[in-house]
Parts: C-alpha cells; structure tokens; sequence
C-alpha cells in the first residue's frame, strides 16, 4: 500500500498498538496531524506546552509497561520537549518522540523554526534519528520502538523533515528488527549468579538495596520472593518505592539523604549488600569514600554494564535483565540444600530492630497548623493505599515518598535523577489516561505547579479527575530548608511573593479547588475530593506549616550515617 | 596511563559526534582521534588515545559500547600492537638546508613528497616518540608548518578486530 511519510508514521504507531500520543502541532508536523485526524485507533492528547507533552508521555509509561509517545513540531516544540526528554532519560523511561523538521532542503539554512534537534537531544536520548528519505520511516519507528523497550530503557527521538511526511511510498512494516550494533544482554552470568547466592546464604549481615530497574523490568514479585526467602531487610530507593511492599516487616523505607535511619544504618553495616537495578547514586549513598569505609561484599545486578563498579567497587556484577536473574537466583536457592543463617539473622535483625526503634520518621503533629507530613498520611488513609501518586521535586516529593506506603510498583512517579520541577501533574495526566479505573493523586508545591500549571486546562478538556494536593508553604521549600542549615538562614530567593488563590485559579479552568487552612479539615477535604468530586479534578491547597524541614537528613557529601534525624540535632 | 581503544562504529552521520560528545560530556580526555571507513563501507574504525585510571578507562569502554551505533571496542593497548602516525611536515630549505634536511629525512626514513625551490613536504610514519623526535631533530626556525593524522594502531598476530 503505497502512503505518505505521515500515514505511515501513524500506522507504524497503530502497528505499536499505541493508544495515547500527546502533542502539540505546529507547521513541521501538520501532515502528520492531518494523518492522525483521519483515524481513530491513535488518540491525541493536546497539552498546552510541549514539555508537559513528553512529561505525561513519560507519565503514562512509568504507570504501565507501555512505551509513551509525544509528537512535537520543530524549533521551539523540540527545545520545549528538551527538559521532558532529559527528564526521561535520568530515570530510563521507555519512550518514543517524534519531532517535525524543517523540509530537507532548508536543513542547515537557519529556516524558520529551525534547529539541530537531533544534535540538541544526542546527550539526553538513549539513541535518536533524523529520517531523510520517507522509505526509511517504517524500519526507523521499528528501531525506535525497540531500542525505547528493550536493555536498559529510555528516550528514543526521530526527528521528521517536513517533506519526508509528504512524500509517499510502500508501506510495509518490518515484524522484527535486528540491529548488529545492539545487543543487550538478558539472561545473568550462570557462575555469578552462583556465587551471588552462595555469599548471600552465607552472610551474616545481609541487605538488599533495590532501585527503578526492578520496577522498570517489572521484578516486583520476583523480589518479595526472593526477599522473604533471604528473611532480610530490604530498602528501595526514590526510583524504586513499591519495587517491594512498605508495609512488610522486612522493608525498613527508603535509603539515602533523606532515607530513615535503619535503612542507612544496614546499608552502611551490612556485610553483604544486593544491589538490583540500583546505581549507588550520590543522593543515596552519600559520600562514596565513606560508604566505601565498611567492609561488605557488593552483589550487583543491572541489565547496564556501565552502572556497576561506576561510583563503587563491585564484588560480584551481574549483567541481566533483572527479573531474569532474581528468578535464577531464587530457582538455585530452592533447588540447593543451603539455607540462611537463622542466628545470625537473628542477631542481625536484632540490631536493625534497634536502629528502627529510633523512630526517625515520627513528627510533632499541630491542632493549629497542618503539617506537611500530616497531609500525605491522611492521603494514604483515604486512598486506603492504593493511589498512584505522582509527584513534583522539592520538600513535598521527599514527604510524599517517606509517609505514603508504597506496597505496589507503578503507583510512585517522580522525576528522581534529573530533579525536574513540574512533571507532577503532566504525570498524573498520562497515568490517569492510562489507568482510568485508578485515583490518581498530584503532590506538589506551590513552586512546582506553577511550572506546568497551564496543563489544567488539558485536564479539563481531556476530563481528567485528578486530585491535586499541593502542599503550599509559600517557599520554595528545600532551597528554604538548605538556606537556613547551610546559608546562615539567609533566604536568597526563596520566599514567593503574589501567588494567586489557587483555589479560585483552579475553579476558573472549570475544576474543583478547596482551601485547606486547618489541621482537623485535611481528612475530610480530602474525601470529600476523592467521593463527592470523584469525577472531577479537584484542587486541594492545604495551607502548611512554612517552616517544617524534611527530615532524616544526610548533608550533601557527608557520609550515609552522618545523619541529622531531627531540627533537636542541629 | 595511556591507552589505545579501537572501535567499530556504523557509518551513520553522526556517529562522531556521538562518540565525541560523549567523552565532552563525561570529562573523559582524547588526545587523539581517527576515523574512517572500513573495507566493509557500513562500518568505520576509530582509534582514540585517551589517558585516565583503570576505573576511568573500564568506564570509557562500558560507555562507549552502550552507545547503540558502536558495534565492538577493543583496547588494544591491553596488549601488543602497533601504532602508526602520519606527519607532514613543511620546511623551508633552501641553500646548505636542503643537502642537511634531505640527509635528516633519510635517517628516520622519511620522504619528501614536494618540492618547491624554497621548500619540501617531508611525509612519515611511525609511533609518536618517533615523530616527535624527527620535529625535534628539524630546526625549529625551519619548520613551516606540520600536520599530524593521529594514531592508528592494530592488534599484533592473532588479535583481530573484526565483525
């Protein structure tokens, strides 16, 4: 079937089964808009800035095992996805970007809404194309789609000359791919994995520290049974909250700057430590000359070769897929005679039992003024734990994922290694599209929102019932909070004047908005958002108190155990 | 230390930049860089000498094999091999220069590929010491101008890089 470069773009994306694409038109792309116009399979989702349009992409892929798609137009819907692109590519998130370009022949011209997409995304992509003959579009989308999913996943671009959507020719889209260049690896290292479980049924101190990549390589389950054979402690990272459920016994929260004591404690103490899916980054262990003071053996899986031994000497690596390996390492634990070490585990967990005994995520509750931590408890409570929750970068997103009880993987989004202001509710969009039946909740700040604020008029058109739950200090709280222990209190920039009535900024773009000033109303404005206004988007502003700090906190470059559990140690 | 790495890479436009910016962005050094295509038109070979620990280079090669054009990275300093580097270089010679830069040429085996009446292009390989010190052994006042290749280098005997 002879069609145009723009139509096979769109059927590539049908032969995807893609559901959802989010974008934004403009001059380079309007024959692949014309494209989609005549079909149904394929639906758009019009965002109002071309960053919340990857962002949401990159929403609704976390909340599924789906690659998530964002169409842009060139020059300025190209730098604008940037930051959503980047954002994507820190935490290795599956997806596919299609941006027009200007016509081949102006390329290098400075033509209007020109610019070297791909040389402006080459760091920030797993790989990207630039397509410069129509005959090359079905194999490269087949590229894109595979090379987004499979190894270690994350943001594939293809970049789409005007003309190239214009021109026609056969269509035929390829059933398989193989590229010569790229081969990841899948299945773990037979005699390592070995050795791996021999250390780890012979340790007497044993730890697991698992990140996104259990989440990514849905490993979840194969974990809670790898785990509960180990009887180990257990802790996940930012990336990985739900890889593991937080409310079993063996979960100790979450590691690192502002991880709880336990979780630093056994990390630091350990003697054998499991690293799945996890890449020692700074924000979790610290600094590395300190972690690196203890000796423990290190037991490292990743389907990322360049992750092991990159901030921290490996023991044992372990190249694979990382469900693949647990799964092995679990069928050589079960079919071998070597069991854990009852007694030392039992000593083991007895000291843990004492470091959690510290209780470092208790906080001072208020009749009179809500605490920030307050709110996302109650959130819990009446989401009964079962809310994907997205979040935006800041005190909030630290509280959001301290105090809500991730037992699920996909109900945790936030942009964690690239730190990006603004991704909440564009993430919330593209989870609620893509899990209708779920409730989806944004925490945010009153500094975040305000980045991507204007993506609640596509909530409206879209209906998409999200509860917003911003958590408003008037600060831009954790550049407050560093300020005041490491600036001598001197808020350089920090406080934001003028900010408007949310509540009534929400009601204007024809949602629900609620003002939230005291303790005792946070529980029932927020049945009321998830009952009453089931349906619609309802804006929760809760009035919090401008001076709570997050806490435990490690200092940045200290080591994980220097920690400040509360303002009483300052 | 000094090392050597060898690539195979798709001839895709691009795919220098790719390996360029990937050693600006991670801080890593490259002293010198070659490329061009192999016997087999879809593929180019690179050869890059870069300096850094053992950590460093690991990294570099983890890197460099992550990125989804790179069909294979060797480091071939890891082993014996060879290296070779064209230089050519531009002198003025004239009156007793010439007899004097001719006789230095042919002491490291080098040619002189144009001549003018003021001047030669003296073409030679070899590793860089030994570049180095044929433009050592040249008087400087002489030297018009110089342009070096950068490295090639090949595994010795049985080490083959290949798909």
């Amino acid at each position: 079937m002879v069609l145009t470069g723009a139509e096979i773009v769109i059927r590539c994306l049908q032969e995807e089964k893609v559901e959802h694409v989010f974008g934004y038109p403009g001059g380079a792309v309007l024959f692949i808009y014309d494209a989609l116009f005549q079909q149904e399979q394929v639906r758009h989702v019009l965002v109002r800035h071309e960053q919340a349009a990857v962002h949401a992409a990159d929403g609704y892929a976390r909340s599924t095992q789906k690659v998530g798609v964002a169409l842009v137009t060139s020059g300025p819907g190209a730098t604008n996805a940037v930051t959503g692109i980047a954002t994507a590519f820190c935490d290795s998130i599956p997806m596919v970007i299609i941006s027009g370009q200007v016509p081949t022949a102006a390329i290098g011209q400075d033509a209007f809404q020109e610019v070297d997409t791909v040389g402006i995304t080459r760091p920030c992509v797993k790989h990207n194309f630039l397509v410069k003959d129509v005959r090359d579009i079905a194999v490269t989308m087949k590229k894109a789609f595979y090379l987004a999913k499979s190894g270690r996943p994350g943001p594939v671009l293809v970049d789409i000359p005007k003309d190239v959507s214009m021109h026609r020719c056969e269509f035929e889209y390829p059933k398989e791919i193989s590229m010569r260049s790229y081969n990841p690896v899948v299945k773990g290292h037979q005699g390592q994995i070995r050795k791996a479980v021999q250390l780890l049924l012979e340790a007497k101190r044993p730890m697991i520290y698992t990140g996104g990549g259990v989440v990514l390589a849905d490993a979840a389950e194969s974990l809670t049974r790898l785990t509960r054979l180990l009887g180990c402690p257990i802790t996940n990272t930012l990336m990985g909250l739900g890889g593991y459920p937080a409310s079993d016994r063996q979960y100790l929260g979450m590691p690192g700057m502002h991880g709880t004591f336990e979780a630093n404690m056994a990390m630091q103490y350990s003697d054998v430590l499991l690293a799945v899916g996890a890449r020692f980054d700074d924000r979790v262990i610290g600094s590395p000359e300190h972690f690196a003071e203890e000796p423990r053996k290190i037991i490292h899986i990743d389907i990322d070769p360049s992750s092991i031994s990159k901030r921290v000497r490996v023991d044992i690596p372990i190249v694979g897929d990382v469900r693949e390996v647990l799964d092995e390492m679990i069928r050589q634990i079960e079919s071998g005679e070597a069991r854990p070490d009852r007694e030392a585990l039992a000593a083991w967990w007895k000291q843990v039992e004492a470091w959690r005994a510290r209780e470092c995520m208790v906080f001072k509750n208020s009749d009179d003024i809500i605490k920030p931590q307050f709110v996302i408890q109650k959130l819990w409570e009446v989401t009964g734990g079962e809310a994907i929750v997205t979040s935006d970068v800041g005190q909030h997103q630290m509280w959001a994922a301290q105090y809500y009880r991730f037992d699920q993987p996909r109900r945790w989004l936030n942009s964690g290694g690239l730190g990006t202001m603004g991704v909440g509710l564009p993430y919330a969009m593209g989870a609620k599209l893509a899990n209708p039946d779920r409730q989806v909740a944004c925490v945010t700040g009153e500094g975040s929102i305000q980045m991507n604020i204007q993506e609640l008029s596509t909530c409206r058109q879209f209906r998409l019932p999200i509860k917003v739950c911003l958590l408003n200090n008037g600060y831009l709280g954790m550049v407050r909070q560093w300020q005041e222990l490491f600036h001598g209190g001197r808020y350089s920039e920090s406080y934001m004047d003028s900010l408007p009535d949310f509540a009534a900024l929400a009601r204007a773009y024809g949602h629900v908005g609620i003002r939230v000033d005291k303790p005792a109303d946070v529980e029932g404005a927020l049945r009321e958002a998830f009952t009453t206004h089931k349906d619609e988007l309802v804006f929760l502003d809760f009035q919090v108190d401008p001076t709570e700090n997050v806490y435990p906190m490690v200092q940045g470059g200290k080591g994980l155990t220097e920690m400040i559990l509360s303002a009483e140690d300052l | 230390m000094r090392h050597v790495i060898s690539l195979l890479i798709e001839n895709e436009s691009g795919a220098l930049s790719r390996v360029s910016g990937l050693f600006s962005a991670r801080g890593y050094n490259i002293e010198s860089l070659t490329v061009a295509p192999t016997e087999d038109a879809s593929m180019s070979r690179m050869t890059i000498v870069t300096t850094g620990s053992d950590e460093i280079i690991e990294q570099i090669t983890k890197q460099l094999n992550k990125l989804v054009e790179v069909v294979k990275v060797v480091d071939i300093s890891e082993a014996a091999h060879i290296e070779r580097e064209l230089l050519l270089a531009k002198v003025r010679a004239t009156g007793k220069d010439r007899e004097e830069i001719k006789r230095t040429a042919d002491i490291f085996r080098a040619r002189i590929i144009d001549v003018t009446d003021v001047s030669y292009v003296i073409e030679l390989t070899g590793n860089q010491a030994k570049l180095d010190a044929f433009l050592d052994a040249l008087d400087p006042a002489l030297i018009l101008e110089t342009v070096r290749s950068g490295i090639c280098g090949i595994g010795r005997g049985d080490r083959i890089l290949k798909l």
